[in-house]
């Protein structure tokens, strides 16, 4: 690829990197956030609301991402959602990855082991604090390698943006590879963009998994 | 909403779907075929053939699979071969499932207790003989589930390919919302043919995973 051309679309490129980097964490937050809520109130003991949650999930886990960014995009207008392109993109990341943070989370509550829970009673703490100081900390210490794996394909969903226009790296290439005629060089260059940003991503990854895990172990004994 | 749009463009979702299902089919199959290969080359004891799969399942799991189906198209025009959109899209799915598929084989073959293969060969059994009798069917009866999962995945993936062209589903429903201005109805629509699809393959998984455990030690 000639480096002039390059040199010229670097203040775009960067700043489609900057966009994609804020859709990624923007909407991998806002999945954690909804995903923990979800989780939560599928616990009450109320069957249709767990349904109508399950439901949520099957949808959003059963369908692609791309169907659900034009459902958002082009389908929300019509019932008076009117977002701009980022910010579709952001809460379209959001409601997909939340349906899969559910499932993660509420896998962490699966493995509590009961009798942990049954002590907590005995020895008389009330459910809040039970929820609270025996269940959580388990919970997200089992959760934790789901949630680094969930967010590392969260980071290649991101390209998918490009389709609904989000200026976001995918898209500021495309813009750069029609301008000046090189999209096999720009394609080439975007993938082994993005495989080295998968790998470190993954390698960072592990180490926070590592760290956030014994952190959250060291605090688990103390409590 | 008016939901006699979604009815009319039946017709065309259905065959639209019946596109995505054979896109997604062919995908997967000749995943397999790469897949078993890279799996074989991983669990190789030569080393070069080892870091060959390494690096496959690294790459193919790393790149985006919306960059790396633009790039199979542009790479095929870069060398004045002229491939079909459908090939490019095809072997775009199959490239990247054939390294999730050689990560589930992988774990399949290392789940498998060490002492069976030991006690083969202490019974005399030929290394093809123990590939073929012994290890192969168990870990295919333990990748099943996890290949009907990864079925589900690619299904879903397989909606990127509208970007090339391909009338599949997403496109169809694409083109529904631009000829009616209806794309709530389109799409809607088309998400529903996808949940059927996928839920009919989770129904399957789950099946397939209650048949193979039956008779299993727990």
């Amino acid at each position: 690829m000639n480096p002039d051309v390059l040199w010229r679309y670097l203040p775009s490129l960067l700043s489609g990197f900057g966009v994609t980097v804020l859709c990624w964490s923007a909407g991998g937050a806002l999945g954690v956030v909804l995903g923990f809520g979800l989780a939560l109130l599928r616990r009450l003991d109320f069957p249709p609301l767990r349904w109508t949650l399950r439901a949520f999930v099957e949808v959003f886990r059963g369908t692609p991402f791309l169907m659900q960014l034009f459902l958002l995009y082009a389908g929300g207008p019509y019932i008076g959602l009117r977002l701009s392109a980022t910010a579709a993109g952001i809460l379209g990341l959001g409601l997909y990855s939340s349906a899969y943070f559910a499932e993660i989370f509420r896998g962490g509550f699966a493995t509590v082991p009961h009798g942990q829970i049954e002590a907590a009673i005995s020895v008389g703490m009330r459910p809040l604090d039970t929820l609270l100081r025996v269940e959580l900390p388990a919970a997200l210490i089992a959760a934790v390698p789901a949630i680094v794996n969930m967010l590392i394909v969260l980071s290649k969903e991101t390209v998918v943006l490009s389709i609904i226009t989000v200026p976001e790296l995918m898209y500021q290439m495309q813009t750069m590879a029609a301008e000046t005629f090189t999209a096999f060089d720009a394609i080439f260059a975007m993938a082994v963009f993005y495989w080295l940003l998968v790998e470190a991503v993954s390698r960072l990854g592990a180490r926070a998994e590592a760290r956030v895990t014994a952190y959250m172990a060291s605090e688990g004994a103390r409590a | 909403m008016k939901p006699e749009v979604i009815l009319r463009s039946f017709g065309h979702l259905t065959q639209a779907a019946g596109v995505t299902i054979s896109v997604s089919f062919a995908g997967i199959a000749i995943g397999f075929a790469i897949g078993a290969l890279v799996c074989v080359a991983g669990l190789s004891r030569r080393a070069w053939l080892a870091r060959f799969g390494a690096a496959y399942v690294s790459v193919f799991r790393g790149v985006p699979l919306l960059v790396q189906l633009l790039f199979m198209y542009y790479f095929l025009a870069e060398f004045g071969l002229d491939v079909p959109a459908l090939a490019a899209a095809v072997g775009g799915l199959a490239l990247s499932s054939a390294a999730y598929q050689a990560e589930i084989l992988r774990g399949a073959f290392n789940a498998l207790p060490r002492g069976q293969a030991e006690a083969a060969v202490a019974l005399g059994y030929a290394d093809s003989e123990i590939w073929r009798r012994i290890l192969l069917p168990q870990a295919l009866r333990i990748s099943i589930p996890p290949l009907i999962n990864e079925f589900i995945l690619l299904l879903k993936a397989s909606s990127l390919v509208s970007v090339v062209g391909i009338a599949e589903l997403t496109r169809v429903s694409m083109n529904i919302a631009s000829m009616t201005y209806r794309p709530l109805e389109a799409y809607v629509g088309g998400g529903l043919f996808y949940l059927a699809i996928n839920l009919t393959l989770a129904g399957f998984g789950a099946l397939a995973e209650r048949r193979l455990a039956a008779g299993q030690p727990r």
